[in-house]
């Protein structure tokens, strides 16, 4: 069974947020991972765009398929994490951690309210 | 030391570039007989390409012995089953390489005017007139060189139709089982992807389509039957809410080899459709190919249609250009003309018993599920027609996944079947047989996938180390994805 910190949010869609103050970091859960396989290319919005909660933002590569990423929540994008270019395995080895996507200044932190907290996204993805 | 000491079938083939020597020349130019001119001089330094470093430089013989050697390890259809799903793999019937041969089709030129090419005029009028008939449509345009491209023409088409109408609308429907070509076109042409949700029983889940129609949706990309090769019983009800909702249906033709001879997609309330040539009618597929995406259409869309149309008058046939409303041309010329060919002869060897081919096509498909069942999961139960997808839920308990058994297909002596495809279904392995098959080569095949589950209990590292019996084995797709190495440079020491 897999951990998930309890401090991130997840959507349905499998990507997570970790709000602090104003600002969310974004990534896709470790089910994510080991669905898609080795994971080989992660695409990016670059910084100073925006996400909307709930349309894509990006996308990631495996050997098996090209998959889109969903905005858990809306912001405007203030770092994206460059080493994933260089090195898309970790997504594949720390997807709660050091393999985080982007950050974002929240727009409406009010969203975060429907989100699953980590209980809820276990027994979704175990249902 | 002794360089060669394996026969030519089990030697490697090094790369062009590694056989390359200086100075050696695969043609032989005739004296020139203008004058000499610089052509830095002719046309500005810029313009004039450098030497390419590395560029290999080998003989004819050489460069024949090559490419015929590397031919020889290609698995193809004229060697045995292809079982590639939503792909159709189906013989080549020589026939119609015969009809594509004769000379004065196969040295036909697009610049020979009208009165010296009737003939070729008259064998795309008809094949336009066959494929109208086929898919139960008004018009067709042949232009197109293959599916994706003929989506993308069917999708600009809806488009000029609604813009005549003064509203092109903003959203595309796509069900979550389409082809990934699908949303990809609808995004090409300017319109955002709404995904339909698929029922458990892997069809368009009526509740949640209705609920997506509005008066933003300029229409639906369907594909019938569907990748799971399911035909969408609802398809009528469909076509008519869109109609109601002022949108266009179109529908990939991708599977038309499950309907053709047996139900027309202008008869369900098809708008707008593209048939793969190099799939239902039989043409080369892939690297053999040009491929060739028609595009059928119903009136309402055919002002809209390619630059130029054939068309009849007195008895001769000519192009016609001044079509104000037609979105224009989408390919040189007229398409790839050779592939009209084979596939008119395969249409009319065939006459009225394309039924027959379409059937025997289901039959194969339905044959080989029943025997890989016992097997195999099979997430989706309602009758197959052309294809059939399982998965591998039973063996990833094993450890052992869809591409391990696909690559273990290869010790078999079959191409492997599509891997991970639909994306609805996960561990999915996609298997169309086609009307090709006899019932020898369908029971190796389900032998073969038997043999193969028995191993992934009994042995699970044989199949996921396969394939073991091929020149190169399995290759990193990993690495190879995260790392690609793109281009072949010379070793620092061969400088």
């Amino acid at each position: 069974m897999s951990n998930y910190p309890a401090n991130f949010r997840y959507t349905k869609e499998h990507e997570w947020v970790l709000v602090e103050g104003d600002t969310g970091a974004v990534g896709i859960t470790d089910h994510a991972q080991s669905e898609l396989g080795d994971i080989v290319y992660v695409d990016l919005p670059q910084v100073g765009s925006t996400m909307t909660q709930g349309e894509t933002f990006g996308s990631v590569e495996s050997v098996k398929a090209v998959s889109d990423l969903y905005a858990p929540i809306s912001g405007e994008v203030t770092a994206i994490n460059d080493s994933l270019a260089k090195s898309p395995e970790k997504l594949n080895s720390d997807p709660h951690g050091e393999a985080w996507l982007v950050k974002v200044k929240l727009t409406h932190p009010d969203e975060i309210q429907h989100l699953l907290s980590a209980e809820d996204y276990q027994s979704y993805i175990e249902g | 030391m002794v360089s060669k000491v394996t026969p030519h079938l089990s030697q490697n083939e090094p790369l062009l570039f590694e056989r390359s020597s200086p100075g050696k020349k695969g043609y032989q130019l005739p004296p020139l007989d203008v004058p000499s001119v610089d052509p830095a001089g002719a046309l500005g330094a810029g313009n004039v390409r450098g030497e390419l470093k590395g560029f290999p430089e080998v003989s004819e013989v050489e460069t024949i012995r090559h490419f015929t050697r590397l031919s020889t390890w290609n698995y193809a259809i004229d060697l045995g089953l292809y079982p590639l799903g939503s792909c159709t793999m189906k013989y080549n019937p020589r026939v119609n390489e015969a009809a594509a041969r004769v000379e004065g089709l196969a040295w036909g030129h697009p610049y020979q005017p009208e009165s010296l090419a009737q003939g070729a005029m008259e064998i795309m009028a008809v094949l336009e007139r066959y494929l109208a008939e086929i898919t139960g449509m008004d018009a067709v345009t042949l232009q197109p060189a293959a599916g994706a491209h003929g989506e993308f023409t069917g999708i600009l088409l809806m488009r000029a139709c609604l813009e005549s109408r003064g509203d092109a609308r903003s959203a595309i429907l796509v069900p979550d089982s389409s082809h990934g070509t699908n949303p990809a076109t609808a995004r090409m042409c300017g319109y955002e992807v709404v995904n339909v949700k698929s029922t458990s029983r892997g069809l368009v889940d009526m509740e949640h389509f209705r609920s997506l129609l509005n008066p933003s949706v300029a229409g639906i990309m369907i594909t019938n039957p569907n990748t799971l090769g399911l035909f969408e019983e609802n398809i009528s009800e469909i076509t008519r809410l869109l109609h109601d909702n002022g949108s266009l249906v179109y529908m990939d033709g991708a599977n038309m080899n499950a309907l053709a001879g047996v139900s027309r997609p202008g008869d369900f309330g098809i708008d707008v459709m593209h048939l793969n040539l190099h799939k239902t009618f039989s043409t080369p597929h892939g690297g053999g190919g040009p491929g060739a995406g028609p595009v059928a259409v119903k009136r309402v869309l055919e002002p809209y249609l390619p630059t130029p149309r054939i068309v009849l008058k007195d008895g001769t046939y000519r192009y016609d250009d001044n079509l104000p409303e037609s979105i224009g041309k989408v390919r040189a010329f007229y398409g790839n003309f050779g592939v009209f060919v084979r596939a008119l002869a395969y249409i009319l060897a065939h006459g009225s018993d394309l039924r027959n081919a379409t059937m025997d096509a289901l039959l194969n498909a339905n044959y080989l599920r029943a025997g890989i069942e016992p097997y195999y999961d099979l997430p989706y139960k309602d009758r197959s027609l052309h294809e059939v997808v399982f998965s591998d839920a039973i063996q990833t308990k094993l450890g052992v996944k869809t591409g391990d058994i696909a690559k273990r297909l290869i010790d078999y002596g079959f191409h492997p079947y599509t891997t991970s495809f639909p994306l609805i279904v996960p561990g999915a392995m996609m298997i169309e047989p086609t009307e090709t098959e006899g019932k020898q080569e369908l029971d190796l095949f389900i032998d073969a996938m038997a043999s193969i589950a028995k191993e992934a209990e009994e042995n699970p590292d044989l199949v996921r180390n396969a394939p073991h019996s091929t020149r190169v084995k399995r290759v990193d797709e990993v690495t190879a994805a995260r790392k690609p190495i793109v281009r072949w440079e010379a070793a620092a020491n061969d400088q």
